[in-house]
């Protein structure tokens, strides 16, 4: 049934036949697309990225616009979250992941000897896959980034960061009247608004979202989609999904990414109705992944 | 798949069915029948201990009308502290004792009466006079605790019914007793002199205070060492160590260490501690020293799995907020990690608590009659004290062993308490 959709460099393919990964890579050949914008928010020129021998990102360029929504999409282990945790140095913790190439954020390298990835992670927020919150109230919850990095001078001002964020995370009306209730208490997707209030808190640049909505049920789903739509205004956000589905509604670009490789790019009307890629037409179409 | 095979799979697993559950009913009785038989140790182990040292915490006396003549004590009128401390109280005892048989002519049974007070009791004596000099010439009455045997005598230890040359209660020492006994001059009452008294040859006059305290003096210094220096150890092996060779051999190390037998850091304490750095011998800090050594690989290991046991997502959380590492740690790990922390420290701590084996290597053994007020007096420990008691001969320490067991047990049951208290405020927070 499948036989139309010839020889599929996949990760079930590698592990038979003769090719390694790089020879596979080396396959793809270049980006379709293009994968830089005017006025770069982030910038990724050329990275590659190792966990210890085995390399998983190879050779990446892409670009963050401001005041927009980029999509990664691709198959399991196809290197769209590591990238992501590379943008803020999530990474970091990790002893065995190396970075090369350039990242940029506002023409600065991010991996630079002058950035401090206290500072960085303060500027690039991270929504992650599971919700997260402190097992602390949500009032602390809240309160934990802005009063880290001292950006309230009283506490009126800590109340208001709180209230602010709560409402711009759309959650202030369920939690208004419990902030000193447990975070852990509420349900899986009023956690995950308030991990991205918890975010929104520090005033990030850049929000990093990595599968935000794999642990919800499709309407607290529908809501973090609306909430993404209405924080385009305000940041540049990017957002790894395995919801195609999800990509095509929040996303303006969308890139589609292929074992640690950058296959195609473009605006996400453009992927979604008329993919240049064979790889990236068979994703979107189902056939894999 | 065919009908014919369809009925056969469904009649294997029903006949396999039921040996399953036939197992599952074994294992489950199995693991009752493991419940009743080691809560039935327990219970016997307790209920012996109890029965046998419940009679220690209560003490006979005898009542005597004293009269203080400055001749019988040996001093003046007006004697001074050195005086009234010297003074001969032993005779001012045996001869209220005499006045009250006054029959008792013959040296060899007045030995016997003599032995009817305790060899203390002088002391209790001496005590009440020293705190009121005017009772000089004057007569009254006290309450003295009596001697081991009249004490085992009146508990029923000593069976009468023997022949006299077999015990060491006599007969004359019956008849003074059942007299005194019925003219209400014998009484139990509750024995303060246990927990008010270091250790002593009497066992009428053996208290548990000193040990108490030294185990007190020696877990106090056990635990302010060993737990802040495992902790750290603990979070900079887990958080922030590189993984490399020499991490790897340091924690091989300390896991090797938790397995050391005892003894050997006593004999590293003896070595290092008394012969290298000159602490005093028995002292509680050198005993808290050893038993921190002994201590530190048991809570940092159980302090290493809580800190790993924190799901990784509330560091990721954290960080991504722009926690530093060291704030991640302390704001976020830590606290989660505690509760478990603190149940390896009980462990550990309630394991110093039991151990007499180090402490033998330095000194701790020694008999020890104050009570130590600071860590460096001689002291000695509740098992400790519970070993030399029990290989002591008087019947009177067979109880005070019990008691002690059972002193000991109440230390770690509130030892226990505490830590759970700390434990359930700490996960209360969240």
């Amino acid at each position: 049934m499948n036989e139309e959709v010839t020889p599929l460099p996949s990760l079930e393919q590698d592990q038979t036949s003769e090719q390694t990964i790089e020879e596979i890579v080396a396959s793809l050949g270049e980006t379709v697309g293009e994968p830089r914008v005017d006025d770069p928010k982030m910038s990724v020129s050329n990275v590659n990225v190792f966990y210890a021998e085995k390399q998983a990102i190879f050779g990446v360029d892409l670009d963050i616009a401001n005041n927009e929504v980029i999509s990664m999409i691709g198959p399991s282990g196809c290197g769209k979250s590591t990238l992501l945790r590379c943008l803020n140095r999530m990474n970091d913790t990790i002893p065995i992941c190396k970075v090369t190439g350039e990242l940029m954020l506002d023409g600065e390298d991010i991996y630079g000897k002058d950035t401090d990835p206290v500072l960085l992670r303060a500027r690039v927020g991270m929504v992650f896959q599971k919700p997260n919150p402190f097992p602390k109230s949500i009032y602390e919850n809240v309160a934990y980034g802005p009063r880290l990095h001292g950006l309230n001078r009283n506490k009126a001002d800590l109340d208001d960061i709180v209230v602010n964020s709560l409402k711009k995370a759309g959650i202030y009306n369920e939690v208004k009247n419990r902030l000193d209730e447990s975070g852990t208490s509420l349900s899986g997707g009023q956690q995950q608004r308030l991990c991205i209030a918890r975010t929104i808190a520090c005033s990030p640049e850049v929000i990093l979202m990595d599968e935000p909505c794999s642990a919800l049920d499709p309407i607290a789903t529908a809501k973090i989609e609306e909430l993404i739509d209405e924080l385009r205004e305000n940041y540049a956000i990017a957002i790894v999904t395995h919801s195609m589905q999800q990509a095509a509604r929040v996303s303006q670009r969308t890139a589609y990414f292929h074992l640690g490789k950058l296959v195609e790019v473009g605006d996400t009307d453009t992927i979604f109705t008329n993919p240049s890629h064979e790889l990236t037409e068979n994703y979107i179409t189902g056939r894999f992944g | 798949m065919s009908a014919q095979d369809k009925r056969d799979t469904t009649e294997l697993v029903q006949s396999s069915l039921q040996r399953r559950y036939a197992r599952e009913k074994r294992f489950r009785f199995f693991g009752l029948a493991a419940i009743t038989a080691s809560l039935t140790f327990l219970a016997v182990l307790l209920i012996t201990i109890t029965l046998r040292g419940l009679p220690a915490f209560k003490q006979t006396f005898i009542q005597l009308d004293i009269t203080l003549d400055a001749k019988t004590l040996g001093t003046d009128e007006n004697p001074d502290t050195d005086a009234l401390r010297k003074a001969n109280y032993n005779g001012t005892i045996k001869n209220s004792l005499l006045a009250l048989f006054p029959d008792v002519k013959k040296r060899a049974d007045k030995k016997r009466l003599y032995k009817l007070v305790s060899n203390g009791a002088q002391y209790d004596l001496q005590r009440k006079v020293m705190a009121d000099p005017s009772l000089i010439g004057e007569t009254f009455t006290i309450w003295l605790p009596v001697g081991d045997d009249t004490n085992g005598y009146i508990q029923g230890n000593i069976d009468t019914t023997l022949p006299e040359k077999k015990r060491r209660f006599k007969d004359n020492q019956v008849q003074w007793v059942e007299t005194l006994k019925e003219n209400n001059q014998i009484e139990r009452r509750f024995n303060y002199t246990f927990f008010e008294r270091g250790d002593s040859r009497e066992p009428e006059m053996a208290g548990i205070k000193g040990s108490l305290f030294g185990s007190m003096l020696t877990l106090t210094v056990t635990l302010l060492l060993s737990f802040p220096v495992a902790v750290a150890t603990a979070i900079y092996l887990e958080e922030f160590a590189p993984k490399n060779r020499w991490t790897d051999i340091i924690e091989v190390n300390i896991n090797n260490l938790a397995a050391v037998p005892s003894i050997v850091f006593g004999l590293l304490g003896l070595a290092i501690f008394i012969n290298f750095f000159n602490l005093p011998r028995s002292a509680p800090i050198v005993g808290g020293l050893v038993l921190s050594l002994m201590t530190l690989p048991t809570i940092i290991i159980s302090a290493r799995a809580a800190l790993k046991s924190v799901p990784p997502s509330i560091r990721d959380a954290a960080l991504g907020v722009g926690a530093s590492k060291l704030q991640v740690v302390f704001h976020h790990v830590l606290p989660l990690a505690m509760p478990g922390i603190l149940t390896g420290t009980i462990i550990g701590m309630a394991q110093a608590l039991g151990e007499t084996a180090p402490l033998l290597m330095i000194g701790m053994v020694a008999f020890i009659v104050d009570v130590p007020t600071s860590l460096t007096d001689p002291a000695t420990v509740l098992p400790v004290q519970i070993y030399q008691w029990a290989d002591l001969p008087e019947k009177g320490f067979v109880e005070k062993t019990s008691a002690a067991i059972m002193v000991l047990l109440a230390f770690l049951i509130m030892m226990n308490a505490v830590a759970v208290y700390l434990r359930r405020k700490f996960e209360r927070k969240w």
